[in-house]
Order: structure tokens, then C-alpha cells, then sequence
């Protein structure tokens, strides 16, 4: 038993290590000339643009869940009016980006996992590198960037959409009006607040894409190790982003902007 | 009849190693290609006919070894030498590795993306593109995606994708590996035609004895992870070494 938990922190270790090589590698291949624009622009566009639906559908009903259940409490207070400003920090400090990173984990995760899974499997990958393609640059640097970049420009329209949500969750007991609403959201936000949470998100955008690529490109074992990545780069994407939250929060502390 | 004597080989492999943990796949390999052979490497699953060719075309390290193409001493280069070297080989693989989110055209024109110009790519992506699956009898299937084809056809393509640099060595992977005889057949001559027409320099890992047959100038037996023996099939097939004859029997 103890020897098996042993092998397993082992291969905990080297997973690690062999992760730390990979963004190693990523840094180092980003540099060099030639960059693959046309591929990063495509990678833009199906982690953006085909992502949007399901975050903004998600943020709507976040923003207005959220009002609907705090308004009970709120209430029982008095602070009633409270309700647009308590919404609208929670939603941009902490539970629009990583609520938006979750669904980028399980749908950009999972699809680069799969799709580079299922290419080095078929020999694709190996077939890149045989005519002279470098395939870290075209299919690794392009999808981690368009993650990085993606992952913000999502989590920001959620934020815009989930106080839309809010806007109707407010109403659906209450009456406010749509620019006393905006005054209010508005009133009790600062760049303090804004700054750090659109930070944070290009962490966590880089995680799940490099976790993505990660776990795919060195996919074994046939279409059972495809589904595997893809399932890992979930996993392992989820639990990076509540890390990198957790060390946001610290280090936004740290410097005051609490 | 080639002169393998007084020409220098194209690709040269001498004392190889190749190892996976304790599994030795290549243990002191050599052979020597002279330009213009159809080569086929043959040998049981598993013995490392693959690994070999993987090795020539550097996507495998070899532990130790001479790896030598067009003169070249593929393990002593830099990442953009290999690149460039790479250009002059085609590569069959096994599982046609053809790129599925891409059409034909554009399976075939990728190659070109790293060894052509953009002005070169504008005015001769086109033609190489037709010429190629011209080569192969495929222009029709120019804007068709892979999964829109069938097996044979899919062979072709790939076939077709290893050519458009117009390599001097081209190594086939078990090229008609899951393909019924008719279709094998067809393949293999295929592949006859190309080598005569872009006088190139042919590897084949394989062990359809058909195409053997109809594709070799020299087979070589990979036994053990040794060049075993060498000749060519008619006098393969008459050897009595048991070791051989468990091939043909």
C-alpha cells in the first residue's frame, strides 16, 4: 500500500515536472520567428466566438440567480437597496471569471485535449513535424495564445451579461429603474475591484490551454487515451483555476487592492 | 539493374541502436540504399521495421548508430537543418496521417507552407497540388474532406501529399497495410510508377508479400533487431535459412 502510494506521488511528481518542461518549451517556441497567425486567428475564433453562447447564457442566469437568492437575506437586514452593488462585486470580483474559466475548462480544455489527442494517435502530429512544420508552434503556442487572450475577452462580456442578469433578478421582486440600477453597479465598483479579476483571468486562460495542449499532445494508448486527455484537461484545468484564484486573492490582498 | 557498387548510397545506416526500457528493438542495424532502389524492409510485427524508418527520418533518437540521408548526417543537425533536409524525403505513414479538419488541397499544400515561398506558394500551389493527385488519379477529390473517402483513396492522398516536394527518398510504412488485394495491388504498382517517374529512392516497411514482390529491387530481413540477410526476393524465396523461411512459407 505504502509503496503504491509511493509510485503515485512519483508519478504526481513527474507529471509536474514534465508540465513545468512544457510551458518551458512554450515560452521559448512563442519567441521565435515566424509566428503562425492565420492558425491563431482561427483558434480565436472557435475558442472565442464558438465559447460565447454557452458563457453567455451561463452569465445570464448566474447574475440573476445570484440577485434572486441574496435578495431574501438582504432583505431581512433592510439593505434592500444594498442589492445592486453586493451583486455586482461578487459577480465581478470572483464569480463571472471563474465561473466563465470553469466552462472554458470543460469545452476549450477537453476540445484541444481531444483534438491534439486524436492527431498525435492518428500520426497527424508526427506527419507536421516530417514536413517541416514545427508542430508546438502551429498547434500548441497558437491554441495556449488564443486561450490567454479568449479566456479575458469571454469573462469580461460575462461580466457585462451577468449584470444584465441582475438587472432582472432586481426587478423581479422590486422596482428599479435601469439607470438607478447602472448608478448603483457602478457606484460600488472600482479599479480595484475590475483590474485584478480581468488579470487573473489571463492565468487562467493560459492554464487551460496549456493543460489542454499539454495533456493532448503527449496523448498514448490509442482512442482510450484521447478520451483520457481530454478528460484530464478538465480536471486538471478546474483545479488550476481554483489555485490561481486562491493566489490571486492572496496577492491582490497583499497589495491593498481589497 | 542498379549499380549499387560504384554509387554512393543515399541513405546509409550503420551499427544502429534503438531501445525502449529493456525492450532492444535495434541492435547494430546497418544497411545502405543506393539511389534509384526500391528497398522493402521486412520482418515480424513488432521487430522494429517502423522504429527503423522513424529513426531515419529523425522523429525517433536513436541511442546509437550512423544515420546518414543524401549524404548527410541527420543526428549532427539543428533543428532547421532537419526541417530542410525533411523537404527532400517523403513519408508515407501506416495510418495515412492525413490532416481531417483540412480538405485535400489543403492536406497537400501544407508541406509547401514551410519550403515555399508565400509568392512561390501563389503562383505554384495550384499546379503542384493537381500534378500530384494527377500522379495518383485522385483530381477529382481535390476539395473533398478525408472522411469523405475510402481506405484506398486515403493511401493515395497521402501518397500524393509525400510527393508534392518531389522528395529524392521516399519511406513508406507498411503502405497497404488494411487494404483488401485489389486495392493493394493497385497501390503498390502506384508506387512503382512514382518512383520511376520522380527517380526517386524508395524505403518500404512492409510485410504484403505482393507488394514485396512487385515493389523491391532488395529486401531486406530484419531479424532480431539485425540486418538478418539481404538479397532479392526471388532468392529470398528460395533460401532454406528457417529463420527466413517462416516468411514465405
Amino acid at each position: 500500500m505504502l509503496k503504491t502510494f509511493q509510485i503515485e506521488q512519483n508519478e504526481f511528481l513527474k507529471e509536474i515536472g514534465n508540465i513545468a518542461r512544457f510551458t518551458g518549451k512554450f515560452f521559448r517556441t512563442v519567441i521565435k520567428p515566424k509566428q503562425e497567425y492565420k492558425e491563431f486567428l482561427n483558434q480565436c475564433f472557435w475558442i472565442g466566438f464558438k465559447t460565447f453562447t454557452l458563457v453567455g447564457i451561463t452569465a445570464f442566469i448566474m447574475g440573476l440567480v445570484l440577485t434572486i437568492q441574496s435578495r431574501p437575506t438582504l432583505v431581512e437586514f433592510g439593505a434592500e437597496s444594498m442589492l445592486p452593488a453586493m451583486v455586482s462585486v461578487s459577480l465581478i470580483r470572483e464569480i463571472a471569471p471563474v465561473i466563465t474559466a470553469l466552462i472554458c475548462a470543460g469545452k476549450i480544455g477537453s476540445g484541444i485535449g481531444a483534438e491534439l489527442g486524436s492527431m498525435r494517435v492518428t500520426e497527424q502530429i508526427d506527419a507536421m513535424e516530417v514536413s517541416g512544420t514545427n508542430p508546438f508552434k502551429y498547434l500548441v503556442v497558437t491554441r495556449v495564445m488564443a486561450a490567454t487572450l479568449m479566456v479575458p475577452v469571454l469573462s469580461s462580456l460575462a461580466n457585462a451579461i451577468s449584470l444584465y442578469g441582475g438587472y432582472l433578478g432586481v426587478n423581479i421582486r422590486g422596482s428599479v429603474s435601469w439607470n438607478l440600477y447602472w448608478f448603483q453597479v457602478f457606484d460600488a465598483l472600482s479599479f480595484g475591484d475590475l483590474i485584478p479579476a480581468i488579470v487573473k483571468t489571463f492565468f487562467f486562460g493560459f492554464a487551460i490551454g496549456i493543460i489542454g495542449c499539454y495533456m493532448g499532445y503527449y496523448s498514448k494508448k490509442g482512442t482510450e487515451g484521447v478520451g483520457r486527455s481530454a478528460t484530464t484537461a478538465v480536471i486538471v484545468a478546474s483545479l488550476l483555476v481554483f489555485i490561481i484564484d486562491l493566489i490571486a486573492v492572496q496577492v491582490t490582498d497583499l497589495l491593498g487592492l481589497t | 539493374m542498379i549499380d549499387m557498387k560504384n554509387s554512393t548510397p543515399i541513405v546509409e545506416v550503420k551499427n544502429l541502436y534503438k531501445s525502449f526500457g529493456s525492450n532492444h528493438v535495434l541492435k547494430d542495424f546497418s544497411m545502405e540504399v543506393s539511389p534509384g532502389e526500391n528497398i522493402v524492409v521486412l520482418g515480424k510485427s513488432g521487430s522494429g521495421k517502423s522504429v527503423l524508418i522513424k529513426c531515419i527520418i529523425n522523429l525517433i533518437q536513436a541511442d546509437a548508430g550512423l544515420l546518414k540521408i543524401l549524404n548527410q548526417s541527420i543526428q549532427d543537425m539543428d533543428e532547421d537543418e532537419v526541417d530542410q533536409l525533411r523537404s527532400e524525403i517523403g513519408f508515407l505513414f501506416q495510418s495515412n496521417a492525413l490532416y481531417d479538419s483540412m480538405t485535400v488541397r489543403q492536406n497537400l499544400e501544407f508541406p509547401l507552407r514551410r519550403h515555399w515561398s508565400t509568392d512561390h506558394r501563389k503562383q505554384g500551389a495550384e499546379k503542384a497540388v493537381l500534378e500530384a493527385l494527377t500522379d495518383v488519379g485522385l483530381a477529382h477529390t481535390i476539395d473533398m474532406m478525408p472522411a469523405e473517402l475510402s481506405g484506398g483513396m486515403k493511401k493515395r492522398v497521402a501518397l500524393a501529399r509525400s510527393l508534392i516536394l518531389k522528395p529524392k527518398v521516399i519511406l513508406y510504412d507498411e503502405p497497404t497495410t488494411g487494404l483488401d488485394p485489389i486495392t493493394s495491388r493497385e497501390i503498390s504498382e502506384l508506387m512503382v510508377h512514382v518512383q520511376k517517374k520522380y527517380n526517386a529512392t524508395s524505403i518500404i516497411i512492409s510485410h504484403d508479400m505482393n507488394c514485396i514482390r512487385i515493389t523491391s529491387n532488395r529486401v531486406i530481413m530484419l531479424i532480431d533487431g539485425k540486418n538478418y540477410a539481404e538479397d532479392t526476393f526471388e532468392n529470398l524465396k528460395k533460401s532454406t535459412d528457417p529463420k527466413i523461411r517462416e516468411f514465405f512459407d
